[in-house]
């Protein structure tokens, strides 16, 4: 039983996950299990997943960041990928796994801008919404 | 076929040899008045005195090579001399633009200038006369259809080279803006272009951590399923490393094209003019020009023109 390589940091209201260049599907769905359990104990509003040191990506692995961000958002996160390699990508589209509703950046930097911009506007809809609500009321 | 080189049958006789070794210089001038005259000689192509000292070398050889060995085989390492002429003929004349064919006709041609001789010498000996006739007819068809396909390989090299240097010119990537780049691309698409097309784009990307990438397709004469595929394919490799693409230069004929063969663009940002997509970058970035008055002050609201425009932005 080896220990659990996938590093997951807490900065602000964002969980910071890298998965390193040699993952196997066990330590995949571990770090899914994971990155959820933590937005449920810390109440982390959005989650980036780094996959900059990633080389190689098989279906599963593809399969699983559009399913980190699909069940991220149930729980009412945003989920962005950075740092995807071109060869990475190339195989991916290759596959026909277009990752549709999973946001991208470049790097960790644009990451998280695209992130506070995220949870700017859905606070900013979230205020209007109550207002309108009570105005109703 | 007895590949004996002394047999008879497929030697020139002596007397022949002797003949042509004497009257080398008629036979030359003969036979560059002969392609001179000729409608394929094209003097833009080549020169009288190119043709002179080719054609010069070439009779030599070709006296030398069919005094002892058969003609027939063609393989005696009497030929070697001439073959290498040949090889060095072909590769100046397929640089030269020659087709094989013209190439092939200049070395048939030299029967025409030389049979001649061979007839006024053996007048009183018609059956011998037909056998010297058709052994240097033989030696001379071969090497014509030798020089006609090496010809033929030449220019397969060439065009293989030049193919090689489209597909390395083919694909630039130009920096327009900060983190923003255009790829141009001109003429046909095609598998092995776009490959190496998507991974320089996204390599590029990376590099320049580019926010921006706009594909000009301007310069595709048309788009096929499996070239609007290959598009497709870019940009969701693209949005896939974080980034936007934009495809500009959609003119009427292709947007025709596309919407007949039923292929879906939605999700996927196009622009008419490259012009509307930078502008298109240039707002996606949050940066504007702006017109500069005689004063030197910016004028602001220069691009009000603008202010309709629908944005898709991958980044909200």
């Amino acid at each position: 039983m080896s220990a659990f390589r996938v590093p997951i940091l807490k900065v602000g209201d964002v969980l910071i996950v890298s998965i390193q260049s040699d993952i196997d599907d066990r330590t995949v769905i571990e770090m899914q299990q994971r990155a959820l359990e933590q937005i449920e104990r810390t109440g982390a509003r959005a989650l980036l997943i780094d996959i900059s040191l990633l080389e190689m990506v098989d279906s599963f692995t593809g399969r699983m960041l559009s399913d980190v961000a699909a069940m991220a958002s149930i729980m009412d996160a945003e989920t962005v990928v950075v740092g995807m390699q071109p060869a990475v990508a190339i195989t991916l589209v290759e596959l026909g796994l277009e990752l549709k509703g999973v946001s991208t950046a470049l790097d960790v930097d644009d990451g998280l801008r695209i992130l506070k911009a995220r949870m700017r506007d859905k606070q900013r809809r979230h205020f209007y919404a109550t207002k309108e609500n009570a105005a109703a009321g | 076929m007895p590949s004996d080189n002394q047999t008879p049958a497929n030697t020139p006789d002596p007397r022949t040899i002797q003949l042509l070794t004497e009257r080398e210089n008629e036979i030359l001038e003969a036979w560059i008045e002969n392609r001179v005259q000729s409608s394929d000689f094209r003097e833009t192509l080549m020169s009288g005195e190119e043709l002179r000292s080719d054609s010069q070398t070439f009779l030599r050889a070709f006296i030398t090579a069919i005094a002892n060995s058969n003609v027939e085989e063609m393989r005696g390492k009497e030929f070697n001399a001439i073959r290498r002429l040949l090889l060095e003929i072909s590769e100046a004349r397929a640089a030269q633009a020659f087709s094989p064919s013209e190439t092939a006709f200049y070395v048939f041609s030299l029967k025409e200038s030389l049979l001649p001789f061979l007839r006024d010498e053996y007048k009183n000996d018609p059956e011998f006369l037909l056998d010297e006739i058709n052994k240097i007819s033989k030696a001379l068809d071969k090497l014509g259809s030798f020089i006609f396909v090496s010809t033929i390989k030449n220019r397969e090299r060439v065009i293989r080279q030049q193919q090689q240097d489209m597909l390395e010119l083919s694909t630039p990537v130009v920096q327009i803006w900060d983190r923003i780049i255009c790829l141009p691309l001109i003429g046909t698409l095609d598998s092995r272009r776009t490959q190496l097309m998507m991974e320089r784009l996204l390599e590029r990307i990376v590099k320049s951590r580019a926010e921006i990438a706009i594909l000009d397709i301007t310069g595709v004469p048309t788009v096929d399923t499996q070239v609007a595929n290959y598009l497709i394919k870019t940009v969701t490799a693209v949005r896939l490393l974080g980034s936007t693409c934009i495809i500009t230069g959609v003119g009427p004929a292709i947007a025709q094209t596309i919407v007949h063969l039923g292929i879906d663009l939605t999700g996927i940002i196009t622009r008419n003019q490259l012009s509307d997509g930078i502008r298109l970058a240039f707002e996606l970035t949050r940066q504007r020009v702006v017109a500069i008055n005689s004063t030197g002050d910016a004028e602001a609201g220069a691009e009000k023109g603008d202010s309709d425009e629908r944005v898709q932005s991958a980044h909200p």
